[in-house]
């Protein structure tokens, strides 16, 4: 039988991949790793705030991810180079959380948790959170699919269609920021961006069209998920790197799999 | 009405102006063809009237009016699969059959399972085409959509564009730098270089003062001759279908 905890983390990893696989697949088609990272760091600086101002933890990194995210795509649009830009912000962000954590007054905060996630400690309320963000998401994106992909594949063919590519680019980055918001107890700061980028990289290996690989990135984000919680428990090793590195096995597998096949 | 009008458009690259003061319009069913030197501003005058980039001045479309837009070119990136068949069905879904016909039509028939990326040049500007088609335009607009082409397949890109509008009625606009071969096909030529020129008819534009002194004597014998080779095509067009449907599958 499985135990309690184990078992609130496997559903706290399958959810997030519902999320993560389309999203992810999203910020691969635009190359967006970097962005990811960047809102992802500015997590933590949410994470602070919160403790600082007796907030919920979710609705802090929401508001500090979702500012960031904001910042950096007015940044790109503004044509600035976005990769020292990104930098400069990303790491900023990150730093100013950590300062502002050990001001926190009261408990003593465990920075691990919130850099490498903690899925093993997942109660209840917090599965609640990350399934209704993962399915709002997921929802989101199958909602404006077409518009979603148009805008991606080319802004101006989408501004032709009477389509605004910046505010599918806004869905998006609030995608982003919900997914990073409530990803941050299961992976951590430091992983969310591996747990968008690596299923949907995988995916790309195998699927021809756009739909099939949103979808196979779920999947290999739930196989990811289970294997890695397995392999944690198993191996005594940390459960949200563990899950990573589960997926960048199939990856690598599925990566072989492709080049074997097209030679 | 007019399907697109525009007044007292201007656009800067930053400080620099790339468009200033021009008044457009376009009416239901005509070819209207921009023609302008490297860096003229016209495939910013195509962007600014379809609202893909910021312009002063005032823009109004019809309301309700479908764009087909052909860009100048796609880069796509590897990590999208993208099949023909789905990206014709963006932003809407069409049929199988409908995408069959149009594919037939524009002279690619056996890509609907390629992947756009894997396209070739000529192949991918038919692509853009066609769904562009599906979309039932009110309006097609190309950007020099020849590239890639060879001098068979432009022609026969430039006819297939003339018997879509005969049949359909579709207005088209279109910038290109292939003078001779476009500008009788048009019913209005702008000669545009950061501003317009001047504008008419092909024969107007061509003797107009402004056109000669960008494009020089030299364009003359080769539109001269292009009148005639087309003549001759059009000609043949309207007695005898086989031609144009041999030339849209040329390629």
């Amino acid at each position: 039988m499985l135990d309690d905890f184990l078992l609130r983390a496997a559903l706290a990893g399958v959810g997030l991949s519902i999320a993560t696989g389309p999203l992810g697949s999203f910020v691969v088609w635009r190359r967006m790793a970097y962005f990811g990272d960047a809102t992802a760091h500015a997590a933590i600086l949410g994470v602070a705030l919160a403790l600082l101002m007796s907030l919920p933890i979710w609705l802090g990194t929401l508001v500090i991810a979702f500012a960031m995210a904001l910042a950096v795509s007015w940044m790109s649009s503004r044509g600035q180079s976005p990769d020292t830009g990104l930098g400069v912000l990303s790491f900023s962000a990150l730093s100013a959380g950590l300062v502002a954590i050990s001001f926190a007054p009261g408990v003593r905060v465990d920075l691990s948790a919130f850099l490498f996630g903690d899925i093993l400690a997942v109660t209840r309320a917090d599965l609640v959170l990350v399934w209704a963000g993962a399915i709002a998401v997921a929802g989101l994106i199958a909602w404006r699919w077409s518009r979603l992909l148009l805008s991606t594949l080319s802004p101006d063919l989408a501004a032709a269609s009477d389509i605004n590519p910046a505010r599918e680019g806004l869905v998006l980055t609030l995608s982003l920021a919900v997914v990073v918001a409530v990803s941050l107890k299961v992976v951590g700061a430091l992983l969310i961006s591996a747990m968008l980028i690596i299923p949907a990289a995988a995916a790309r290996q195998v699927a021809m069209r756009p739909v099939v690989m949103a979808v196979t990135a779920v999947l290999i984000g739930w196989a990811a998920s289970l294997a890695g919680l397995w392999g944690s428990l198993q191996y005594d090793t940390p459960a949200g790197p563990s899950i990573i590195v589960a997926s960048a096995l199939i990856y690598l597998t599925l990566t072989v799999y492709s080049t074997i096949r097209n030679t | 009405m007019s399907l697109i009008v525009a007044r007292d458009l201007s656009v800067s690259h930053g400080r620099r102006p790339v468009l200033s003061h021009v008044n457009f319009s376009i009416e239901a069913g005509e070819i209207v063809t921009i023609v302008g030197p490297n860096g003229s501003g016209k495939s910013t005058l195509l962007r600014a009237l379809l609202g893909m980039l910021r312009s002063s001045g005032k823009v109004m479309k019809k309301p309700g009016l479908v764009v087909g837009y052909v860009p100048q070119k796609l880069a796509l990136d590897r990590s999208l699969p993208m099949p023909v068949s789905s990206f014709l069905n963006l932003p809407k879904p069409h049929s199988p059959a409908a995408q069959a016909e149009v594919l037939r039509r524009v002279g690619v028939p056996d890509v609907a399972g390629q992947q756009v990326a894997d396209l070739s040049g000529g192949q991918l500007q038919r692509v853009l085409l066609a769904r562009a088609l599906l979309a039932k335009p009110d309006i097609l607009v190309l950007d020099e959509p020849t590239q890639g082409l060879d001098q068979q397949g432009e022609a026969a890109f430039y006819q297939l564009i003339e018997t879509v509008r005969a049949e359909t009625g579709v207005a088209v606009l279109m910038v290109s730098h292939d003078l001779h071969v476009v500008m009788s096909a048009s019913d209005r030529v702008i000669c545009l270089n950061g501003h317009v020129c001047c504008e008419g008819t092909p024969h107007v534009v061509r003797d107009a003062p402004e056109y000669r002194a960008l494009f020089g004597q030299g364009t003359q014998g080769a539109l001269a001759l292009y009148q005639h080779a087309h003549d001759h095509a059009h000609h043949d067009c309207d007695h005898d279908h086989s031609t144009g449907k041999d030339a849209a599958n040329a390629g």
